[in-house]
């Protein structure tokens, strides 16, 4: 599938929480190619400073409409700028990028952290019908907004927060034991490292498939720079951004 | 008709675009975005004998119109460049000048002397490397050793080599002079400043190697002001680069001195900058009635 360069157009950038905004972009081209685990690299601004594009990974494409959602955290001087993106501002979009989730599976397990739970939005609605079961963790509840996404679509959603504000306390670790008791063919897994090092380990001794979404800074997006390679468990290395940034759990090196 | 070819050493490019080492991967990264027949030259990613893994730990920060890098040279090794990439990069009417590294004296002649194989147009030889230990950087500030690093490429090289200079150097001017001594047949620059970030959160350096190189527009004016020293004393051509985002960028090069420009960090922003850029001089030479790219080169009115 080639890759893209499009100018895309601000729909609409809303507040989700006190940082998290959802934007929503028109860019026909990206929307009707890309897949689940994919990630589009956004140039916000044209000055020198910031420098780089911003990858973020596809929560929703709408191959209809050509629109597609993507929710962000407002951490640095890049999402600050994208925060203040206004319904017909134009960004520079490159994408769709990197290989996306194998949807393989009849039975499925999605485990998302933090941030890390948006490209399983676009991987629900794409597995859709099939019965998906999900869980969600964060710090606390304020995290949790992401019922909304998941609730049609999935036939179970468990909740984990860090302060037990919502769901389960604790975190998403604690809850898998019990879980995968239940036949499942297939996990799903974005967030933080360890939590996917340690669902990777379980799925394992489970004898699940397990795909991994890794993040790591990169500057090029598309193979040709090198900052976000990784050793992969054959010995070779694999770069994040084109080999990923999904892989089968046993490919990664954790 | 304007014309931009441009011969640098005996090596013929269509226009004086290049793509600058470590920017472009081996250039196919790019041919969804660009015809990498339309380019002046492909300079292809830092290559050593063997294959390299780099650095460890966190390998790119952003900084100020710029970002550091300590990717620590990492590339599958020549042998798999020579069986696998070369020959799908021969597809393109575009010479191929490969990025080389060595341990030592010897591995740089050892690898010169491997990489006499059809399909290679040049040797640019990384004497300035600031992100590995050993090479690099050492050769490339001591102007003895870059010179000696470039006789021993030269002795076992059929191709023009190209020296490129580190600006992590008192006297630039000094370290052309050396290399141009012992038969380099152009030298390149700027490789990129060393530079630190910290995070002021942890208290700890942001980059796993502590220190990286410094590229993009943050670093412009320095490298314009290298170019310009080194073009004005020596007599083999000058490929300029360093934080060369658009057409504007690259004619200043040019009129310092430059012969041909390389376009680095702005492919990471603009995968298509390089086919801008060269469209954008050819406009700049149409609209001031100038018949031939290297009627600017130099031509800075001091």
């Amino acid at each position: 599938m080639p890759k893209i360069v499009e100018i895309a157009t601000v729909i609409d950038n809303i507040r989700i929480t006190d940082d998290v905004k959802k934007l929503v972009l028109s860019s026909p081209k990206i929307a009707t190619q890309a897949r689940p685990g994919q990630f589009i690299h956004l140039k916000i601004g044209g000055s020198y400073d910031p420098l780089l594009r911003r990858p973020l990974s596809i929560a929703e494409a709408n191959s209809d409409k050509g629109t597609l959602g993507i929710y962000y955290r407002v951490v640095g001087r890049g999402t600050e700028l994208m925060a203040q993106l206004k319904s017909g501002d134009m960004v520079d979009n490159v994408g769709p990028l990197g290989q996306g989730f194998d949807l393989n599976c009849k039975r499925p397990l999605l485990i998302g952290g933090g941030m890390g739970i948006a490209p399983l939005v676009f991987l629900t609605q794409e597995l859709c019908p099939r019965p998906i079961e999900v869980v969600l963790a964060g710090r606390t509840n304020q995290e949790m907004f992401w019922q909304d996404c998941f609730a049609r679509s999935c036939q179970d959603v468990h909740i984990t927060t860090d302060d037990g504000s919502l769901g389960f306390k604790g975190n998403a670790l604690a809850v898998l034991p019990n879980l995968l008791d239940k036949k499942f063919d297939m996990i799903y897994v974005c967030g933080p490292k360890p939590m996917m090092s340690g669902v990777a380990k379980l799925a394992s001794r489970a004898g699940i498939p397990c795909q991994v979404s890794l993040e790591e800074h990169m500057a090029c997006g598309i193979g040709a720079c090198l900052s976000c390679t990784c050793a992969a468990g054959d010995g070779t290395r694999k770069k994040i951004c084109t080999d990923g940034p999904v892989f089968w759990a046993e490919e990664v090196v954790w | 008709m304007v014309n931009t070819a441009v011969d640098i050493a005996g090596i013929r490019m269509k226009n004086p675009v290049m793509t600058a080492s470590g920017t472009f991967g081996s250039g196919l990264e790019f041919s969804d975005f660009l015809d990498l027949g339309q380019l002046g030259a492909i300079v292809v990613k830092g290559m050593t004998l063997e294959p390299c893994s780099g650095n460890k730990g966190r390998r790119m920060a952003e900084t100020a119109a710029g970002m550091l890098n300590c990717i620590g040279l990492e590339n599958p090794g020549a042998d798999e460049f020579i069986n696998k990439t070369l020959p799908k990069l021969a597809e393109f009417d575009t010479p191929v000048i490969v990025n080389i590294a060595g341990k030592t004296i010897e591995e740089y002649g050892e690898l010169a002397g491997r990489l006499n194989v059809a399909g290679v147009a040049g040797l640019e030889v990384n004497i300035s490397c600031p992100n590995v230990k050993q090479g690099g950087i050492v050769f490339g500030t001591d102007p003895a050793c870059a010179a000696s690093v470039i006789s021993e490429v030269k002795k076992a090289s059929k191709l023009p080599v190209i020296a490129k200079l580190s600006p992590n150097v008192t006297n630039i001017v000094e370290m052309a002079q050396a290399v141009e001594a012992v038969g380099a047949d152009a030298v390149s620059l700027i490789n990129t400043l060393l530079g630190m970030a910290i995070d002021i959160k942890t208290c700890k350096p942001v980059l796993g190697n502590i220190v990286g190189g410094l590229s993009g527009p943050a670093v412009k004016p320095v490298a314009l002001r290298m170019v310009w020293q080194v073009a004005s004393a020596v007599k083999v051509p000058v490929i300029g680069m360093g934080g060369i985002m658009c057409a504007d960028d690259a004619i200043e090069f040019l009129l310092a001195g430059a012969s041909a420009v390389a376009v680095g960090t702005a492919n990471f922003v603009n995968p298509r900058a390089t086919i801008q850029i060269a469209q954008g001089i050819e406009e700049y030479l149409s609209e001031r009635g100038l018949t031939d790219v290297k009627q600017l080169v130099g031509m800075v009115n001091n």
